[in-house]
């Protein structure tokens, strides 16, 4: 092992003696310094994951986060200098962490947050005018046969659990005692301007869109959609994504 | 005896400048004053940004720095380099370097005397180096490596450190004197950095100053620190960015200024943000100084 090797081996492992060859020059045991080092990589990593996930906080308190939150640090240290996007593979974690699984929304919940940050970080494009959209859906012989391109901060979560529902409880938008996190939604994450949103879809339009997402025409996404669902309000949809400026371009 | 080094040679059209940042004080700037800014424009000197945040595809960030770099000068400060790590830098984080620098062309460019990641691991920490021909030799090769990409002159900024290595064989001023011989890059004096630096290994901070070039110096860093203990019951003070600069760290920065001249100043602040007209008061107190200094070094 290479001398940073043992350094980062003792960094990320506490039960391991700081490496050899550090000095004090008091000839203070260095374990005590060593620790420092220690520390800031812990509560570092660790803040940066209750800065992307504070609802995931909220929901299983700070004390038990932090723990969770160390222990992934320990797992999965990142492998990236951009912090931002640190803890795209917490959710899974969560999913496999025993002691959460009293709360099996977390997960979830973990999910539409990261969404959420790569929303807010996501690169800057131009939405098709409301105008040119209109003038394409009038073209009705080519209208099935189109694709369409969403802005790169657009995504799709679908849920088992009331993920919208228990975010939005905890932004004082709506109160956590009339929600139940046995009801499944379904997530659409905009960035409209700057501003992130979350909206919940209904599960038709919510299949609907992740059609769309995966290359199907809105032909065949329609047609599917229309199948499995009874209820599907395209107007509603469509009404929808060309208001929040998600739609870059409709071509063949 | 050490190999030879050959320094790179500054590229054609690249600015020979220590830096063009004014003389004057600047803050760091904070997503959580971005709006206050626009809405106020304050009269500060600079801005500066940690690149790594600033390493994304758009939205907020880039919205209100856009802004902001069309009134103010800009100093892109990097904490990810890993300039003195062991294992090679890495090539796709230089490469989202160059393309910041590029869109924003900042007046100054800076990074560390340190390393914060092995191979891919990534640690976030500012982490020590050795005081060895060894290392000495591949701080070197990555500076001259990340001015010949950047095709520019970048600053170093000297570490605040906690420990110190028996294999060391040089002081942290030769050490840091000899990387700016071998690679011509200027250095980025942390004011805040020496204090606790000398505070932690009992030397004094004057010489610490005294020894550095003067004519190197093309930016200052003041924040402030937190003090714990070592094991012997001694001072150990951790340079947490998190509250106001001490007023030992005052003293010393009207030392350093008096010593090397002047030199525009950043006040640091990343944890427990105060509002904004905190933080631009407290740059005031630098910017007085500064004046000051200016006012006597033109009078001498």
């Amino acid at each position: 092992m290479s001398s940073q090797q043992k350094f980062v081996a003792a960094l990320l492992n506490a039960e391991l003696p700081p490496p050899a060859g550090l000095l004090t020059w008091n000839g203070s045991d260095p374990a005590a310094r060593f620790a420092v080092y220690r520390n800031n990589v812990q509560v570092s990593l660790v803040n940066a994951l209750a800065d992307t996930f504070p609802v995931t906080q909220a929901l299983v308190g700070e004390a038990f986060f932090r723990a969770m939150a160390q222990l992934y640090v320990k797992a999965e240290p990142p492998r990236s200098r951009v912090l931002a996007f640190y803890g795209v593979s917490f959710a899974r974690f969560i999913e496999q962490f025993p002691p959460a699984a009293t709360v099996p929304y977390l997960a979830d919940v973990a999910r539409l947050e990261m969404q959420r940050v790569h929303a807010y970080h996501a690169t800057d494009a131009l939405a098709l005018s409301a105008d040119s959209i209109a003038q394409v859906l009038t073209d009705g012989e080519n209208l099935p046969r189109l694709q369409i391109q969403f802005h790169p901060a657009l995504s799709l979560l679908k849920s088992p659990y009331a993920v919208v529902s228990l975010w939005a409880a905890h932004q004082g938008i709506a109160d956590i005692s009339t929600i139940d996190p046995y009801t499944p939604e379904t997530a659409l994450v905009i960035r409209p301007q700057l501003e992130v949103e979350a909206i919940r879809l209904h599960a038709s339009a919510g299949d609907f869109v992740a059609q769309l997402l995966q290359g199907a025409t809105l032909g065949m996404a329609m047609e599917q959609t229309s199948r499995d669902h009874q209820d599907f309000d395209l107007t509603a949809i469509l009404g929808l994504l060309i208001r929040s400026q998600t739609i870059l371009s409709m071509h063949l | 005896m050490m190999p030879l080094h050959t320094p790179v040679s500054p590229p054609r059209g690249a600015s020979t400048q220590t830096t063009t940042l004014p003389l004057r004080a600047g803050v760091g700037l904070k997503p959580e004053h971005f709006r206050q800014i626009v809405e106020t424009w304050p009269d500060l000197g600079f801005f500066e940004i940690h690149a790594e945040n600033y390493m994304v595809g758009g939205g907020t960030f880039h919205h209100y720095l856009t802004r902001i770099r069309e009134r103010y000068p800009l100093s892109i400060h990097g904490v990810g380099l890993s300039i003195g790590a062991e294992t090679a830098l890495d090539l796709t984080h230089l490469k989202q370097l160059s393309a910041l620098i590029e869109r924003y062309a900042p007046q100054s460019f800076s990074e560390h005397l340190a390393w914060s990641s092995h191979g891919e691991v990534f640690l976030n920490d500012l982490l020590p180096v050795p005081y060895t021909a060894q290392t000495l030799q591949r701080v070197c090769e990555h500076i001259d490596q990340v001015q010949s990409h950047l095709k520019r002159r970048m600053l170093l900024e000297n570490p605040a450190t906690y420990i110190e290595f028996s294999a060391s064989s040089m002081t942290e001023t030769e050490f840091i004197n000899e990387i700016l011989r071998r690679t011509g890059c200027g250095l980025l004096l942390d004011v805040n950095n020496v204090y606790i630096s000398c505070i932690n290994h009992h030397r004094d901070a004057h010489d610490y100053i005294r020894a550095l070039p003067p004519q190197a110096v093309g930016e200052i860093h003041l924040a402030g620190f937190a003090q714990e203990q070592d094991a012997n019951g001694d001072p150990l003070l951790i340079d947490s960015h998190g509250t106001p600069v001490a007023q030992a760290v005052w003293q010393l920065y009207a030392f350093a200024l008096k010593q090397i001249g002047t030199a525009p100043t950043l006040l640091e602040r990343d944890n427990d943000i105060p509002t904004f007209d905190v933080l631009f008061a407290e740059s005031q107190l630098a910017e007085r100084l500064l004046q000051v200094h200016s006012v006597q070094a033109s009078k001498a």
